[in-house]
């Protein structure tokens, strides 16, 4: 019989708490995670705002000199990996050998990228940090997490863009069902709230600009929408075989029954027309976890806040799970509280999945108040809601047309 | 402030070590544990806190704190 796969342990640092569990209660609650940014000056940027990881101090999970040798991306995937690696409890159940690391990044080590040309431009290029390449590279908090727990197995990164942790997530399942080792640190991780990173975005015209109400920037299917908010963290999941993790007694969270992965081949930005690639995703996903549109209880949708991706992936769920059986089922956009973390969202967003199904909690659009014209799904607006669901999805969609969408199943014992 | 305690300041900020660690006699390699890019980098910081340029060939013999010191002093800049 064909293995299954579950998530043993879970962890976040990001814009709405340090761990997973903080994180939970705030998105349960509502409780925005998006200021002024205060990393670097936003003075010149169209977008001021962020979802900023509050007073983070690596010395406070990291030896001096690891910390002066990682991207501030890098620490992220580190802290997130300790938390679940610690949660699952399978320290000493596992041969080293037989567990491994996919952690994706959008863009990698920027922050170190920037520093580094700086000394590069103003004092020459044989002033530049000896450890600059393994600092900014975007595999390497994949390196560095192997290293930190000591997991030999395979061990590699996903770069998708904002569709990075999805990929990761969805990899790491199949290499687990095909036996190639019992159990991966899966997640993202990204740290662009920078100069150019926050610039960059903003010449894209692709953030909010609504700078003097940052809890309410991000509005995801709302008419008065306008662009996404740029966010930091990190977020990584333990994901064991089923049996490996029973026979332990391990705590499990959810189990990931299923991905779908798709290109639009269409746009470097701009999703499919009708979200045609995301839809494909979403069957796929269905089809891999041998559910029926009828048996999704909940869609944790992409849902950026921008003005194309929600029509789309509003249009795109309607095809996957039908017209009809799409208005039935709660659909919700936690990125209304944590804003859009890229390479760290999809992961985050799995976690929170998890936790729905665990808690029987569906999280909200928080934010979101007037429904724009052809965004008629139930986005569960304003406040949390009490669901007894099965089965869920969870959407991600990269620039470069990168889609993919995880299903997840209720896990309700042996 | 001292040459050597200006010395020990630079290493102990770059390799992340103990004060108590950083003797004279202490290898940067076996003691400190240092690898060779460590080291690269340690050097680049002598060189930017003392204003000066070491060359490669000088460089690979300074294997130990009390060598630094000596060769820094050499070239006068103690005060």
């Amino acid at each position: 019989m064909a293995k299954r796969v579950v998530i043993t342990g879970s962890g976040i640092i990001g814009p709405v708490g340090k761990t997973a569990s903080e994180n939970w209660k705030n998105i349960v609650s509502g409780i925005s995670g998006i200021r002024t940014i205060t990393l670097v000056d936003p003075e010149n940027f169209t977008s001021k705002i962020a979802g900023e990881v509050k007073d983070f101090d690596p010395l406070d999970y990291l030896d001096r000199k690891v910390a002066k040798r990682t991207d501030r991306y890098t620490q992220f995937a580190m802290v997130a990996a300790r938390e679940a690696y610690a949660e699952s409890g399978i320290e000493n159940n596992i041969h080293p050998e037989r567990i491994g690391v996919i952690i994706g990044s959008g863009i990698g080590g920027i922050t170190t990228f920037e520093h580094e040309h700086k000394v590069a431009l103003e004092r020459g290029v044989n002033r530049i940090n000896p450890f600059f390449c393994p600092m900014m590279i975007s595999n390497i908090a994949a390196g560095r997490v192997g290293i930190d727990v000591g997991a030999k197995g395979l061990n590699l990164s996903t770069v998708t863009a904002c569709a990075s942790s999805g990929h990761a997530i969805a990899i790491a399942v199949d290499m687990i069902r095909l036996g190639r080792v019992e159990a991966i640190l899966a997640g993202g991780a990204e740290a662009p709230i920078t100069l150019t990173g926050v610039g960059g975005f903003c010449q894209l015209k692709a953030l909010s600009t609504r700078n003097d109400d940052p809890e309410t920037a991000s509005r995801p299917f709302d008419r008065d929408r306008d662009g996404f908010v740029i966010s930091e963290g990190g977020a990584v999941i333990v994901l064991e075989e089923l049996e490996h993790a029973e026979k332990r007694g391990a705590k499990i969270i959810a189990e990931v029954s299923g991905s779908g992965m798709t290109c639009d081949a269409f746009h470097i930005t701009a999703p499919a027309e009708d979200g045609e690639g995301s839809a494909r995703a979403m069957k796929l996903a269905m089809q891999d976890a041998g559910i029926k549109p009828e048996d999704v209880g909940y869609i944790n949708a992409h849902g950026t806040s921008t003005l194309l991706n929600d029509i789309n992936e509003t249009k795109a769920i309607k095809t996957a799970l039908g017209e009809e059986n799409a208005m039935k089922t709660p659909v919700s956009s936690t990125k209304s509280i944590t804003g859009h973390m890229l390479g760290a969202a999809s992961a985050v967003e799995v976690i929170f999945t998890a936790f729905a199904l665990r808690d029987g909690i569906l999280p909200p659009t928080a934010t979101l108040q007037n429904p724009d014209e052809g965004c008629d799904l139930d986005y569960v607006p304003g406040t949390a809601r009490k669901a007894d669901i099965k089965h869920a999805l969870s959407n991600s969609l990269g620039f470069g047309g990168h889609n993919v969408t995880i299903a997840l199943k209720k896990y309700s014992g042996k | 402030m001292s040459l050597e305690s200006r010395v020990t300041e630079i290493i102990i900020d770059k390799l992340g070590v103990k004060p108590e660690q950083v003797t004279m006699e202490a290898q940067f390699d076996t003691d400190l544990g240092a690898d060779s890019i460590d080291q690269y980098e340690l050097i680049m910081g002598f060189e930017d806190a003392f204003g000066l340029r070491i060359d490669e060939d000088e460089a690979t013999k300074l294997t130990t704190v009390g060598k630094v010191v000596e060769y820094l002093r050499e070239k006068n800049l103690d005060q």
